[in-house]
């Protein structure tokens, strides 16, 4: 096989002074997927960074099909065929999908004006052929992170990559939707194209990998065909221990309920009923997890349990205050903390510093501030203890957030919002992004909230979370509740699969039913 | 050196923007002057060559810290309220219209001319900012049109009900003695409003980045759904953020009439409002940053003055060094190229060893 790419002891240094990439070589060969992974901070996204010209190396060579390659911005990197979804999405919120998906390479009419018509049919074409379901009229700030993932694939395979740089596509999507992007890329694969996927969940990667190279502390560890490898043996060689997907032990002691929703309603902006009559508890010293297709009203229900949409009708109680026309800080203050779904568009202000970042929700503390001043020495002294407590890769707590690697920043977030001690602790997508080492250590933190009696409401695309960390699992589809499992540690994913689906419900969906 | 120019990158990268610009400017004195050599230096020692002149770059400078300072407080938290030339105006003429109705001793008289001012001010700041905050009405539009509400508004309050008739001009009544800032250096024009831009500005670096609601600020401008997320009053804030500034503004229009001029006599908008985003944006919207733009303003304005006195230059060319040091200074690229280097190779001597 031909080596479409070849990197060659590449250094990149950031004008921070962290070293990123320290002395990489990695050969990519031709119609080829070839995995990278390794823990958060590591260099993966750096590296791909470089391919792309978004950021040029230090030293080191690149060539593509055998000839030297240094893109100075990424529109060189994509008229050599390379095409690249960011870890963080880049798309224009305040136009359409199709216009996404066109923009830079539009049809014009009369070779001037934008051709609107047009580009929402080949839009819509791309998506069909690829099948990526997306909605093409719809503006992008209006669709959940998901569908926005698959309008980044979509754009790239659009302008006709050969070479297709995938930077954790799967962090944001459901197991299913990550099946169907899995066979799309089969066949792109098939059709002679090379794909570079990075993720950190390895069961996809032995799936779908033909070779990995495993990447730590900005250096290269290995390279190996994927054959030769198991998921234990690239944790290993990660983390440096096993990793355990076993459930948690069922709580020993329930309280009672500290969060209770009852008959809510919400509609979307554009007029569709996105939740419909979702009534459910969760008491203290459980994690209650929403299993469900992304996209079906998961979204909308935990933005509304925190302040940030609002509801038609129904109640939101917290413990036995009625929230559902409360502020979020009115919300906070009651002892609810939010891990949001998407961490740049709400979680952190990319260009402030760590340390204000993390006292968002506290700097109001007589610890941090009086009413003339905020003491700067306290807030540096609590950030560097959550840097230290939730193992986070930084450097100075003063340096800008967006300097961090993507679970890092992640990390931040998880941090400021478990250290909050909340009673109830609404996490939507907790880990996205973590490598798998933080995904344990994460979970740990989840669960040691749960054993000191707090209220957890878990939304996660990734199912083995859900399943790991539940109590109580609920099922939702369209917008409803469609299942429930009171006892979670005997449900498997092959059961949820039909509810999440929509080919199944139970009865009455405000019916209780053990697996 | 190297981790020096490191640590102040921007002031460094700053600093060589107003060298290259004023080297441009030099370029052109050279091809338009026929005495290049005297008219250069009248140009870059002209500012320094008498007190009267040192005197003037401080004059001016005092009304554009009160609009710069105003306005990086806006531009922190993204609010692009440009209406600080109406609020510095209009300010005035209310200002002036109480203070020529009042008398009392100056302890008391100053005092509350500054405070009605500025409660004054902020209400006008407010009318965008409420518009803003509600509605979500761009604060640049309203501002704009506010400027002319303010200018007409002014004309006809001062023409009407204050015009002193006497006077042959179109100028309101003299302000009472017990309403101005006194001048405390001799044969200038320098006077304490010029001391109180300083308390001004230092009282607003302050309030930015070591008060909770100079945090609020700040957060709201980096991102306002995060501020939101995080609890923050995203309402109030910007509420807050138009007051400010048409109080800060205000106020500095009505210390320009009590220290300089004396009586109201400005017939069109002034254009301090319009120099305060200049100095706003020069001292990257942190108020100690402006005002040493301000003072460089100044500097060059006089410089400016003193060319067109004495010397067969264009006063316009002073414009146009402005104009090069902004764009130079805008720039974020600018540099960086050089700041990344500098970092590399430092980090890779510290790899190494
Ligand atoms: N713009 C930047 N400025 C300074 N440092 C940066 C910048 N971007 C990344 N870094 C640093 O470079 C290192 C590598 O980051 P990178 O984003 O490549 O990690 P990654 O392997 O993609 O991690 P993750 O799995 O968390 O996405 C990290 O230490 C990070 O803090
Ligand atoms: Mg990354």
């Amino acid at each position: 096989m031909e080596t479409i790419l070849s990197i060659q002891n590449l250094w990149k240094i950031y004008p921070n002074g962290t070293v990123a990439n320290q002395d990489v070589s990695v050969d990519i060969k031709e119609g080829t997927i070839h995995a990278i992974v390794g823990e958060n901070g590591a260099g993966k996204t750096t590296l791909m960074k470089v391919v792309f010209g978004i950021t040029q190396a230090k030293s080191g060579n690149i060539s593509l099909r055998g000839t030297p390659f240094a893109p100075s911005q990424p529109s060189e990197a994509i008229d050599a065929g390379i095409g690249m979804v960011h870890q963080h999405l880049m798309l224009a919120p305040e136009l359409t999908v199709a216009e996404n998906i066109v923009l830079g390479v539009e049809p014009k009419r009369g070779g001037v004006f934008f051709d609107f018509d047009t580009a929402v049919q080949t839009a819509q074409e791309t998506s069909e052929k690829y099948q990526l379901a997306v909605p093409v009229d719809k503006l992008i700030s209006e669709l959940p992170i998901g569908t926005r993932q698959r309008v980044e694939i979509l754009k790239a395979l659009y302008r006709n990559a050969e070479l297709l740089i995938l930077d954790e596509p799967t962090a944001v999507l459901t197991p299913q939707e990550t099946e169907i992007l899995f066979q799309t890329l089969d066949q792109l694969k098939e059709q002679g194209k090379t794909i570079v996927f990075i993720s950190h969940k390895l069961k996809e990667v032995k799936r779908i990998a033909d070779t990995v190279t495993i990447m730590r502390a900005a250096k290269v560890i290995d390279t190996k065909p994927a054959s030769e490898l198991s998921i234990e043996g690239i944790a290993e060689l990660m983390v440096g221990h096993k990793i355990d997907l076993s459930r948690v032990a069922a709580p020993e002691h329930i309280g009672p309920a500290k969060l209770s929703v009852r008959n809510l309603n919400m509609t979307r902006d554009d007029g569709v009923e996105a939740v419909r009559k979702v009534s459910f508890e969760v008491a203290g010293g459980e994690i209650l997890g929403v299993a469900g297709v992304e996209g079906n009203g998961q979204t909308e229900l935990v933005r509304a349990l925190v302040g940030l949409l609002p509801v038609d009708s129904g109640e939101i109680l917290v413990g036995s205050t009625d929230i559902a026309r409360l502020s979020p800080k009115e919300i906070r203050q009651l002892g609810v903390s939010h891990i949001p779904e998407d961490r740049m568009e709400d979680g952190v202000a990319p260009l402030m510093s760590i340390q204000e970042n993390i006292i968002v929700d506290r700097y109001e503390k007589p610890d941090f501030s009086t009413w003339f001043r905020i003491f700067w020495k306290n807030v540096l002294a609590h950030t560097v203890g959550l840097i230290r407590d939730y193992r986070i890769h930084a450097g100075s707590p003063k340096h800008e957030i967006s300097s961090l690697s993507g679970g890092n920043i992640q990390k931040c977030v998880v941090a400021r919002e478990l250290s909050a001690d909340p009673d109830v602790v609404v996490a939507s997508q907790p880990t996205r992004g973590v490598d798998i080492g933080s995904w344990e250590h994460l979970h740990s933190l989840i669960v040691e909230a749960r054993n000191r009696g707090r209220a957890v409401f878990l939304v996660s695309a990734d199912l083995d979370e859900v399943l790991k960390l539940s109590t109580r699992i609920i099922v939702m589809f369209e917008g409803e509740i469609v299942a429930r499992f009171e006892d979670a540690s005997t449900v498997t994913a092959q059961d949820l699969g039909p509810y999440m689906l929509g080919i199944k419900r139970q009865e009455e969906s405000s019916a209780t039913v053990s697996a | 050196m190297q981790q020096f120019l490191l640590k102040n990158f921007d002031a460094v990268r700053t600093a060589i923007a107003i060298l290259i610009g004023m080297l441009i400017c030099v370029l052109l004195i050279i091809l338009v002057s026929s005495s290049p050599g005297d008219s250069i230096s009248i140009f870059l020692f002209g500012p320094f060559s008498s007190q009267r002149t040192i005197a003037s770059i401080f004059e001016i400078a005092t009304p554009i810290i009160f609009t710069g300072v105003a306005l990086s407080i806006a531009f922190q938290a993204e609010q692009f309220y440009i209406g600080a030339e109406g609020a510095f105006y209009i300010t005035a003429a209310v200002g002036t219209a109480f203070a020529v109705s009042t008398s009392m001793p100056w302890f008391f008289h100053i005092p509350l001319i500054l405070l009605v001012s500025g409660t004054f001010g902020g209400l006008w700041g407010l009318i965008p900012g409420y518009l803003k905050a509600r509605f979500n009405t761009s604060e640049v539009v309203t501002a704009l049109m506010l400027n002319f509400v303010a200018l007409y508004a002014g004309l006809y309050l001062i023409n009407n009900f204050f015009r002193d008739r006497a006077a042959g001009f179109m100028v309101s009544f003299r302000l009472p003695e017990s309403a101005e800032l006194s001048r405390f250096i001799d044969r200038t024009r320098i006077h304490w409003g010029v001391v109180l831009a300083l308390v001004v500005a230092v009282w607003a670096y302050y309030f930015l980045y070591h008060t909770r609601t100079g945090y609020e600020i700040r957060t709201v401008g980096h991102n306002p759904k995060f501020a939101r997320f995080g609890g923050i009053n995203v309402f109030k804030v910007i509420i807050i953020v138009h007051i400010l500034t048409g109080a800060i503004a205000g106020m500095g229009g009505m210390v320009e009439i009590m220290g300089i001029h004396r009586r109201f006599n400005w017939q069109d908008l002034p254009g301090q409002g319009w120099d305060g985003v200049i100095v706003a944006i020069i001292g990257r919207m942190h108020p100690l940053y402006v005002v040493a733009a301000a003072i460089f303003l100044g500097y060059l304005r006089v410089g400016g003055q003193q060319l067109r006195l004495m010397s067969d230059v264009p006063f316009e060319l002073v414009l146009v060094i402005q104009s090069a040091i902004i764009l130079l200074i805008t720039a974020r690229a600018f540099l960086s190229q050089w700041e990344a280097r500098m970092v590399i190779r430092q980090a890779s001597e510290e790899a190494e060893s």
